[in-house]
């Protein structure tokens, strides 16, 4: 008997979702733009910005650093600029990301074994891309440093050799980062939006005194609203971890198994979330803007976008007590890291302690609706 | 403007995709009169309502307002017309005051004028002590009288008003009424929609429609003479008079049936057997065999029999080919349910507050088993919220309440069981199909396999839902949707039955299908607590409570009530004058006493 | 249509007083325009920091010489690093794995010996690719470390072999000289917080309207559907308008982002922002009716693309060409791009007219459709 009542309200739950064309397409529509569109955009790579040259030297010399700089990926667009002042205003009208300026004499002093400066302008308001575009000019700097020193026939200078690996992503692609990244938050997110309306909106239609009436206890409720959302979760995060394995082709090292114990477990979490916000919510609108509010704090601690470690203590602590940043370990781990399973039920304990409290929460805030 | 029609409908016709909503239809309303629209659900009411107000372009034909044509002016009918939709669009998070500056403004009324307005529509609307509350915590009466006045602010030459009247309650409803009337003898068009035929009954002129056309324009008296010699009462069948009505629906050449206290109301066929129609404006008189087998019924159950005055609704049910027949389907079809106790639903000293205010204050009754128990009383009294704490949807302050002995607040799953429950506005899932809907309901009170599928299919063929069952519910005609609610409260064959207004808004046929069935289902023993706006529906209960400022103030059968309020000047009164004459005379005990 | 007709100032300004007290009636709405975005201005400003500090890190030294010590404690005494030594790297990898460390430095068992007899010494560096960003950090800084440990060591020994670096590279940052990754995160944070409150809340409003039945009522008043529109917006136009002096005004004062321009120019800019984010609102409330549909066109035509292809976080011309082209008809990407340089700058008005008149453009299509969808009448 209870089986066959929450049954039917799972079932009810999935069609209010699935039914209409319309709301089929917005809960499927984002994720995949997301995955074919934004997946792209969220690189912090630097390639092919536009740069600026002030070549007053106009010697071999600048030429030849000017050439090495072109040839690298990072640069695209090169601007030839007469003067300073055209320099300045390319830099701030946002026209280049960095701009190089030759002294007249850059040439002759190397020529002459003379110390010579390339000045570098980089825009402070991209600050970000401006460091690493940096790092690249450095190095061009430096190669071209150690190609003198031979042509002038000295030995190359002793040195220290450094050697640098990247484990499990050796070229750095970032969609193996953004790709795994995204099985969580968008499970996330539409676990998170499906249980925040649930409740509010069956009050805001009365179709929830129905409910109430009907021999449904408050805990079937509840289930039968957690399920729905779950099952929804994880087929959507089945969608993401089948897209990157089979057309971004990202190297899945994991155990399959664990990783989805470890969604249900997560999405878990996110569900007695909404739920809450659904049960203080008086309207369909203000579980909306909640579950908006909830999800982005969500994913700004979760290291999604920044590492967690960069963040002030405070947040960091706050951080342990997001799900989410969890759940990021795992996937990514299981992704491309061969998570071993020790480490991954480790990491499922924290998720596990979450998903306890919010359930428990959620279950005090909807019963509190009760009355 | 004499002589000219105030609005002019030239074969109109407005298709909705594939289905036409209205066709050819042709009349006059005349200046300074009160017409009526009525007509059964799915009509074309609200559609010619919303032609009317310029708000839908005719696919067909053209419409004429005040001179204008609702297609090339719409604007200029947009500041002489008022219009007042069927849920008055108040904006429930404004005060009245505001509501009402809003459409002033809107208006393009100057200072002077709002001011003149204002003080003029407060006045009508005896609206004045209440302009700071919020629109959304006035009772329902008091909110369809704030969208009158904001529609009635510019002085409008038209006032097109669209089932003002539903869900409010009969005081207010007639106060609504008064005003209207005032109106209308001041010279402006009134033109009211309503499923009320007592309403329809006492407007100057109504247009009936049916199915997208009009089946009837004329006086409502011109209408009812045709029906003049033909209705009935069986008196003296108190006990019997559901199954009386029942036997006297199935007997041929009877037209329409409805219980009216401890009488039965019968229409009689005309004399050759056929309705009356436009064609032939004189009386018939009824059908001869159709008489002698009514009256040998009466007789049979030791009535008498006695021809009485027509009303309108008589006349409007035989015009539209005779009310539904006596018989439940569904409720034949039902196993006897049994409750092993003699009172099925008690409460004792129920109280609630809401912070200072008291919604509901020391109320006690009982509700046999198998009786029609009624909650009657106007809007805000409180019947709701006693309503709700009887289902266990509130937690009373103090007091108890029981279904079958047990408080349905704390009970648990097979408590619950017992009951179905019928919410005030069809609380459907839209997003839903309409079998999926039946399914879920089934469901949630652990229907399953095979059994299910039987009760399923039971409710479609019963309640003639087949051509919707892949439809959602919103998308359904008012009727169906109250056929489906009902459906899904009596999946699972409850021994106790709540149904809160459950046929606000519906035509007078469906209503009568309704109590059909309800007739049925207390036959098998189901107990059944109502709370309805209807006075003619309270006839249908055994007993009625009404509830007023929170209290108890009667509890008798409506027979009683009716003959409490019996006066010189109106010896018989209906159950509507009891109610109001009950209410006004509590009113008037109370200030005589403050 | 009615759309013609010219408007009437009496009744704009009565949608607009009605529109207002309803806003101000609902406590959620204050709620979202005031609390959510400096909350959210907040969370950007410190949990999104691109700033290298304290990186978890491990050094792994496997000798016991003089010199493998020395790196050691240069790795330690650096601040990008938070170290973790160890002798044995079987030790750490683990740590890596469970993502506890970001990389290890590995100074090897013959560095010392290398170093002695003069031939290149061999240090490693290992990164956890799985966060790419970090790891290119890492691998950068491990090497700026060791190079500095490096000269610092021949400095010391008097080595002097060449005469330096023949071209030297003199860097400079303008507008943000320390390069705070606060200084320009703070300014695209308020972009994104506006699209929110501009078009999640717009979003909700019409569909609202047609949901209470209200929509009737009006359409049966004399007013047109532009007066309509303009009359409904423009209380939101000025909460956002507030939002963003709030957002300024926090970005200044708590969390210590100057603002080098004008207030006039964050108006002039805020202003011209608000119209294509209420326009998709509007076009977004007059497409469904359905709330949830809504939010989540709100959710994809709205903010994922202003957190996403603004250039907020994310290098647009680094994308792949089909998304930069995309990146135009974001509105949120010129907002972003014209208060990083007013925050970091000041007025550059030939940078600011070039966004106002694409956000102005943008959100006259915008409208333009969304006054198309939005009829007044009810087929």
């Amino acid at each position: 008997m209870r089986f066959q009542r929450l049954v039917a309200q799972i079932r009810k739950e999935i069609l209010s979702v699935l039914r209409d064309p319309r709301t089929r397409a917005v809960l499927i529509g984002p994720p995949l733009l997301q995955l074919f569109v934004f997946a792209f955009a969220a690189t912090l790579e630097v390639e092919n910005v536009s740069l600026a040259v002030l070549d007053l030297d106009g010697g071999k010399w600048s030429h030849e650093l000017v050439q090495r700089v072109r040839a690298t990926r990072m640069a695209g667009d090169v601007l030839v600029v007469e003067s300073h002042d055209a320099l300045a205003e390319a830099v701030d009208a946002r026209r280049v990301l960095a701009a190089m300026a030759f002294q007249p004499d850059f040439s002759r002093r190397i020529e002459a074994g003379l110390p010579a400066d390339v000045q570098i302008v980089l825009d402070g308001r991209r600050g970000n891309s401006a460091q690493i575009a940096l790092g690249y000019l450095q190095s061009i700097v430096a190669e071209l440093n150690a190609d003198l020193a031979v042509l002038r026939g000295g030995r190359p200078p002793r040195t220290i050799a450094i050697d640098v690996r990247h484990w499990f992503n050796p070229n750095l692609e970032y969609l193996w980062f953004t790709v795994p990244s995204l099985v969580g938050i968008l499970s996330m997110f539409s676990a998170l939006i499906i249980t925040a309306l649930s409740i509010a909106r069956e009050r805001e239609l009365g179709t929830f005194e129905q409910l109430l009436v009907s021999p449904a206890s408050p805990l079937e409720i509840i289930a039968g609203k957690c399920i729905p959302a779950v099952v929804i979760g994880t087929v959507l995060g089945s969608v993401m971890l089948a897209a990157g394995i089979f057309l971004y082709r990202i190297p899945f090292t994991g155990s399959v198994l664990l990783l989805y114990a470890a969604l249900v477990v997560f999405i878990l979490s996110v569900v007695g979330v909404g739920l809450m916000i659904s049960s203080i919510s008086r309207t369909q609108q203000q579980a909306i803007l909640g579950a908006f509010s909830a999800g982005v704090p969500l994913v700004l601690l979760s290291g999604f976008a920044t590492p967690v470690e960069n963040m002030p203590p405070v947040l960091q602590a706050l951080a342990q007590a997001d799900p989410l940043k969890h759940f990021l370990v795992i996937v990514q781990g299981s992704f491309l890291k061969a998570l071993p399973p020790d480490v991954v039920l480790e990491t499922l304990v924290p998720i596990l302690l979450i998903a306890a409290v919010t359930l428990t929460a959620a279950l005090f805030f909807v019963r509190g609706r009760l009355e | 403007m004499h002589g000219e029609a105030a609005i002019v409908l030239d074969g109109v016709a407005k298709r909705f995709g594939t289905t036409w909503a209205l066709s050819g239809i042709s009349a006059r309303i005349e200046p300074g009169r009160l017409t009526g629209i009525v007509g059964p659900d799915g009509a074309g009411k609200t559609t010619l309502m919303r032609l009317m107000g310029a708000l839908l372009a005719p696919t067909e034909g053209r419409i004429e307002v005040a001179g204008r044509d609702t297609v090339r002016d719409a604007e200029e009918i947009h500041v002489l017309a008022g219009y007042m939709p069927q849920r008055f669009g108040l904006y429930e998070d404004l005060t009245v005051q505001e509501n009402l500056d809003l459409h002033a403004k809107l208006r393009g009324l100057s200072a002077a004028e709002r001011e003149r307005a204002f003080a003029e529509v407060l006045a009508f609307t005896e609206l004045g002590p209440f302009t700071g509350r919020l629109a959304g915590k006035l009772s329902g009466g008091m909110k369809q009288k704030l969208g009158l006045g904001c529609a009635l602010l510019a002085r409008p030459r038209v006032l097109l008003l669209d089932e003002p009247s539903v869900g409010v309650d009969p005081l207010s409803r007639r106060e609504l009424w008064d005003i209207v009337r005032r109106l209308a003898a001041e010279g402006m068009t009134v033109v009211w929609s309503t499923s009320y035929l007592d309403e329809a009954e006492r407007c100057d002129d109504v247009l009936l429609l049916d199915e997208g056309r009009i089946e009837f324009a004329g006086p409502p008296g011109e209408l009812r003479e045709r029906v003049a010699a033909r209705s009935f009462l069986i008196l003296d069948v108190d006990d019997r008079r559901r199954d009386v009505l029942r036997r006297a629906l199935d007997l041929p050449g009877v037209r329409d049936g409805v219980i009216q206290g401890r009488a039965v109301r019968v229409v009689l066929a005309g004399a050759d057997g056929g309705a009356a129609d436009a064609a032939r404006a004189a009386p018939l008189a009824p059908d001869g065999a159709a008489l002698a087998a009514v009256d040998a019924l009466a007789r049979a159950e030791g009535g008498t029999m006695r021809q009485v005055a027509p009303r309108f609704e008589d006349a409007f049910i035989d015009l539209l080919g005779g009310g539904p027949g006596g018989r439940s389907p569904l409720a034949e079809r039902m196993e006897p349910v049994r409750l092993d106790t003699e009172i099925a639903v008690s409460c004792r000293h129920l109280t609630k507050r809401f912070g200072t205010f008291t919604a509901t204050d020391d109320v006690t009754f009982d509700v046999r088993t198998g009786e029609i128990f009624g909650l009657l009383g106007p809007n805000g009294a409180g019947k709701s919220t006693t309503f709700k704490m009887l289902c266990g949807l509130l937690r009373p302050t103090s007091g108890r309440a029981e279904v079958a002995g047990i408080d349905l607040a704390r009970a648990g799953g097979d408590a619950k069981q017992r009951v179905g429950y019928m919410a005030q506005k069809f609380s459907l899932y839209g997003l839903l199909s309409v079998r999926q809907n039946l399914k879920f309901f089934a469901g949630i009170y652990g229907i399953a396999g095979a059994l299910r599928r039987r009760r399923i299919d039971e409710m479609v063929e019963t309640f003639e839902l087949g051509r919707f069952l892949n439809s959602s519910p919103n998308e359904l005609p008012l009727g169906f949707k109250q056929r489906l609610a009902l459906a899904c409260a009596l999946m699972h064959r409850p021994a106790v039955l709540f149904l809160d207004e459950p046929t606000s808004g519906v035509d007078p046929i469906t209503r009568r299908e309704f109590w059909m069935h309800i007739n049925g289902l207390v036959r098998k023993g189901v107990t059944v607590l109502v709370t309805t706006h209807f006075m003619d529906e309270a006839e249908y209960c055994d007993r009625v409570a009404m509830i007023h400022r929170a209290r108890l103030i009667a509890l008798a059968r409506p027979d009683e009530l009716k003959a409490a309020a019996a006066s010189a000047e109106n010896p018989a009164p209906t159950m509507e004058d009891a109610f109001i004459a009950m209410i006004e005379s509590h009113a008037g005990v109370e200030e005589r006493a403050a | 249509m009615t759309s013609r007709r010219r408007f009437n100032a009496a009744r704009l300004l009565a949608i607009v007083r009605k529109e207002s007290f309803q806003i101000v009636r609902d406590p959620s709405n204050l709620l979202i325009a005031f609390v959510l975005p400096v909350v959210l201005l907040f969370l950007f400003a410190f949990a999104v920091s691109l700033d290298i500090d304290e990186v978890a890190v491990g050094v792994v030294v496997e000798n016991q010489g003089a010199a493998s010590a020395e790196l050691g404690a240069a790795f330690a005494a650096t601040r990008y690093f938070d170290t973790r030594f160890a002798r044995d790297r079987r030790e750490l990898e683990p740590l890596v794995v469970a993502g506890e460390l970001r990389g290890l430095v590995v100074i090897p068992q013959d560095f010392d010996a290398a170093l002695e007899r003069g031939t290149p010494a061999r240090l490693q560096v290992l990164t956890d690719g799985a966060a790419p960003n970090t790891a290119g950090f890492v691998a950068n800084y491990a090497r700026g470390v060791a190079e500095a440990w490096w000269s610092s060591q021949r400095a010391e020994a008097g080595v002097d072999e060449e005469r330096g670096p023949s071209v030297r590279v003199e860097p400079r940052f303008w507008y943000n000289p320390e390069l705070s990754s606060r200084a320009f995160i703070v300014p695209g944070a308020i972009a994104i917080v506006m699209t929110m409150i501009g078009t999640m809340l717009t979003a909700l409003v019409v569909a609202r309207e047609w949901e209470r039945g209200t929509m009737e009522a009006i359409i049966a008043s004399p007013i047109g559907i532009g007066e309509f529109l303009v009359g409904k917006l423009a209380p939101y136009f000025v909460l956002g308008l507030g939002a963003t002096l709030a957002c300024a005004l926090t970005a200044e004062h708590v969390l210590g982002v100057p603002m080098r321009g004008s207030v006039f120019a964050l108006l002039a800019l805020g202003s011209a922002f608000l119209v294509p984010a209420l326009g998709l609102g509007l076009l977004i409330s007059a497409a469904t009716k359905n709330q949830f549909v809504a939010s989540q066109l709100a959710l994809f035509s709205g903010f994922l693309p202003a957190l996403l292809l603004s250039g907020f976080l994310f290098e647009i011309e680094s994308m792949p060409l089909p998304l930069q082209w995309l990146t135009h008809v974001v509105a949120a990407r010129y907002f972003v791009e014209s208060l990083q340089t007013l925050f970091l700058t000041g007025d550059v008005w030939s940078e600011f007219a070039r966004s106002i008149a694409a956000l102005v453009a943008i959100g006259g299509v915008l409208f333009a459709l969304a006054a198309r969808n939005t009829r007044k009448r009810l087929e």
